[in-house]
């Protein structure tokens, strides 16, 4: 099986792919935006403690 | 009390601890990713490119490894928030409301991909995007039940009141686990019926079915890991006053 070929899904890359990409994005913004939140509760907790 | 529930007990009181949550979930976590990146790595290679195409379907069914693996995973997820949530109200554990309010975005997220990946599943094959049958309305429903405790969570002040009052929402929803595992059954539906959790045998070849269980698997891996993220800060948060948190942000600052 070439590249292409695996790519192509067999005429229906579009909607596999999609899947794939949108469950991607989805799961990663789950992981990213918990991190994120707890950097600005440090940081922001720390602000608090110096004024 | 008996001898071996004393360890039992003890171990439940350490876990339920909110310091001892915080670092012990710190320490598992790289051994969670570990396992989480074989498991989505193998079920990927198996799913994507070892097993063949359908018969009927030909590629498309591929969607199948996170369609699948996503419904079910909006269901155990929706349980756990209802459970977790039933001890916080019982109890009054704190981690069990931590826990069962982190649980809601990523069953709502999972919720979420099963219903586009069915969509985009049903385009190619049913013709449509979406019908209003008894699986594709009653997930939906779903979606609204979680969606419903994030806002109603949000809305309200004090944390303790808000664990409370999603809790009774959470149990109320639990109606709609059954609806959605019985649908296709119960109802003419245009969704196919079960092809795995069938009493005799799954109708898929062990070369779809194993892929299909390990990327299941994998995605309990997944929750554990989002879970853990949201619970801590969530736990952080709630506990701000708290001598451990204020410990830990003393040697952060140093």
């Amino acid at each position: 099986m070439s590249l292409a070929e695996f790519f192509a899904m067999g005429g229906y890359g579009f909607y596999v792919w999609t899947s794939y990409g949108l469950t991607l994005i989805v799961l990663v913004a789950n992981i990213v935006i918990p991190v994120m939140e707890r950097r600005q509760f440090f940081r922001q907790s720390l602000k608090q403690k110096r004024k | 009390m008996f001898l071996v529930p004393d360890i039992v007990v003890r171990f439940y009181h350490r876990m339920a601890s909110p310091p001892h949550f915080y670092s012990f979930t710190k320490k598992i976590m790289p051994w969670l990713v570990v396992i989480f990146v074989l498991l989505t790595g193998a079920g990927l290679y198996g799913g994507l490119y070892l097993a063949p195409a359908d018969y009927q379907q030909g590629d498309s069914y591929r969607i199948i490894y996170i369609h699948v693996p996503s419904a079910w995973m909006s269901l155990f997820i929706y349980m756990v928030m209802a459970i977790t949530g039933a001890i916080g109200l019982i109890w009054r554990i704190k981690l069990a409301e931590v826990i069962s309010i982190s649980s809601a975005p990523i069953g709502a997220s999972f919720t979420f991909i099963a219903l586009v990946t069915g969509s985009l599943w049903g385009k190619p094959m049913w013709g449509t995007w979406w019908v209003w049958d008894a699986r594709l309305t009653s997930e939906l429903i779903l979606l609204f039940l979680y969606l419903g405790v994030i806002g109603l969570y949000g809305a309200i002040d004090d944390k303790k009141i808000a664990s409370k009052s999603v809790a009774i929402l959470a149990l109320v929803g639990v109606v709609n686990i059954p609806i959605i595992h019985y649908s296709v059954e119960w109802w003419n539906t245009l969704h196919q019926g079960p092809t795995v959790t069938k009493m005799d045998k799954p109708s898929i070849h062990v070369s779809m079915l194993i892929p299909l269980l390990l990327m299941a698997l994998s995605f309990k891996f997944y929750y554990l890991i989002a879970l853990i993220q949201r619970a801590r800060v969530e736990l952080l948060k709630r506990e701000r006053n708290s001598q451990w948190v204020k410990t830990m942000l003393a040697e952060q600052q140093q």
